[in-house]
């Protein structure tokens, strides 16, 4: 039985074990909680007033009511659900708690599901008293969009675990110096998945590129959805495959990081 | 078959190397640590001792050799044996917001240990932790927190137990009294201690076999008794002396 077959294999119990310590260090700071509302009610406020001047100045804003406002709120799923998946990663960094978790017989899949847990977690702490502040000041209601919003959340939440993953592992070869790229990854894909504008304003060329990722299908389907009021079911399935196709590729990313680190020693010195 | 499973030794190290780049930090060691006895890893900074460790619990893979425990070899399959080992090293920490309580349960549920509040009773009974279990983790003082990392390192009950100088920073009353509590444990469990240390009068104290590295290499071997008659010595100390600065070989002439 090798590690690479190890890797696989999943045990809920301590999994449980590993969401039951993230929660435990969320329950015991207030501050990390207010931390996951603060931003995300901010950037929605600011977009939200944003968009209210926007109708009063063109027809197009008018017919895509909410469309900002809704951007914002999935760009947040995108980016706070990445971060909350390598922020998990990172507290073992910042404790010095790796070494022992890894002299467990935690497996990293296990690590890797805990992770996904808490990075849902962190995202619904955040997400659900900002939709409800969508609702009381701009009238948007994002759950009234309905099946989309699954569609939407669940293409969203694997793309960021898919960054999650790759920032996580260059942090576990690299050490915390690497740890800039767990905060800023997602960044890279704001101006590429055009989360505040159509695809057809990018250049012909950079347009692949955008299509190539998931979370554009997304913001195009929520734009498709609040115009012309029709759900795109077949760019929601390109999306998932894309993501399926991303995701199997940061998890083996993730594996070689780990086997790497195992190489170099890096497990042992997960400082800077 | 339980004739044939007593034969194997609980740490068995053969041809074990390890190379950074350029740097040999380990260099072809051998050794093996039988059930019930407890050798000590003795050597001068950047001997070789941590990597070995590493190596053994599978966290550093080898250039080349083999380190296995309880004959499974940890470079390819340590995830078999892993809930039969545990370690406890001053330079690894426990989550710091987390309580005593907390983390012993978070570990255990790892480890999957039956009656999990029972045996951290237990624990916190005999590591005299019982007024510490629901403090913060981070805000213990240094002897309070190697307890409770000893604490940590002895909730699965591990036959294998690896221990990097778990007395450091230890004043002298506690230090005793956790070297008390390892000779307890491994009279007790049978179990086998694989202890890296600096402090002498512990390894004369504890240690069945004594491993002496130098730049990655084991240098010389023995009982701590043995070793001092050998280097015309009164402590293990004078004789850890002799070998870091190279006067074993004046000895032996």
């Amino acid at each position: 039985m090798s590690e690479a077959i190890t890797y696989h294999s999943v045990s809920a119990r301590r999994v449980g074990a590993m969401v039951l310590r993230y929660w435990y260090l969320l329950r015991s700071s207030w501050p990390r909680v207010v931390d996951l509302i603060y931003w995300p009610a901010v950037q929605m406020l600011v977009w939200g007033f944003l968009q209210l001047y926007l109708v009063d100045q063109t027809s197009l804003a008018a017919r895509a009511g909410g469309a900002f406002i809704g951007a914002v709120l999935l760009w947040d799923i995108l980016f706070r659900g990445q971060i909350g998946f390598s922020i998990s990663f990172l507290e073992e960094l910042w404790s010095r708690n790796l070494a022992n978790l890894m002299m467990t017989p935690l497996r990293p899949s296990e690590l890797i599901v805990a992770q996904m847990v808490m990075s849902i977690v962190r995202v619904l702490i955040g997400l659900v008293p900002v939709t409800i502040m969508a609702i009381i000041f701009f009238g948007f209601n994002f759950w009234g969009l309905g099946f989309a919003v699954a569609a939407f959340f669940l293409n969203l939440i694997l793309t960021s675990w898919s960054i999650g993953l790759v920032a996580s592992g260059m942090v576990l070869k690299k050490g915390l110096g690497a740890e800039g790229l767990a905060w800023s990854l997602t960044f890279l894909l704001l101006p590429l998945c055009c989360v505040y504008y159509p695809v057809s304003t990018l250049p012909v060329w950079l347009q692949w590129i955008s299509l190539a990722l998931p979370p554009t299908h997304v913001f195009e389907g929520l734009r498709t959805l609040l115009i012309e009021n029709r759900f795109d079911g077949p760019s929601m399935i390109t999306a998932f495959l894309l993501n399926i196709l991303y995701f199997t590729a940061a998890s083996a990313g993730f594996g070689l990081l780990l086997r790497s680190a195992r190489k170099t020693g890096a497990l042992m010195q997960t400082g800077e | 078959m339980k004739a044939m499973r007593a034969e194997i030794p609980a740490i068995s190290i053969v041809g074990l190397a390890k190379t950074y780049r350029a740097v040999v930090a380990v260099d072809g060691i051998d050794f093996s640590v039988s059930r019930g006895s407890i050798v000590g890893l003795l050597g001068g900074n950047g001997a070789g001792k941590t990597t070995t460790i590493a190596m053994i619990m599978g966290l550093v893979l080898p250039t080349r050799g083999t380190a296995k425990v309880l004959g499974t070899d940890m470079a390819r399959d340590r995830h078999r044996i892993l809930h039969r080992i545990n370690f406890e090293s001053p330079y690894v920490e426990m989550p710091k917001r987390l309580t005593v309580r907390q983390n012993l349960k978070v570990f255990g549920a790892l480890y999957d240990v039956p009656d999990r509040a029972r045996q951290i009773d237990k624990l916190a009974d005999e590591l005299d932790l019982k007024d510490l279990l629901d403090r913060e983790t981070g805000q213990l003082s240094s002897g309070q927190k190697t307890r409770v990392a000893l604490a940590k390192a002895l909730i699965n009950e591990p036959d294998v137990l690896l221990l990097d100088e778990p007395t450091a920073s230890l004043d002298p009353d506690t230090a005793d009294w956790v070297r008390t509590h390892i000779e307890r444990y491994r009279r007790e469990r049978h179990a086998a201690i694989l202890l890296a240390s600096h402090n002498m009068p512990e390894v004369e104290r504890l240690c069945d076999d004594v491993l002496m590295m130098k730049a990655g290499k084991i240098v010389d071997r023995g009982k701590p008794a043995e070793l001092i008659t050998r280097y015309g010595r009164q402590t293990m100390e004078e004789v850890f002396l002799d070998v870091a600065r190279d006067r074993r070989k004046q000895v032996a002439e």
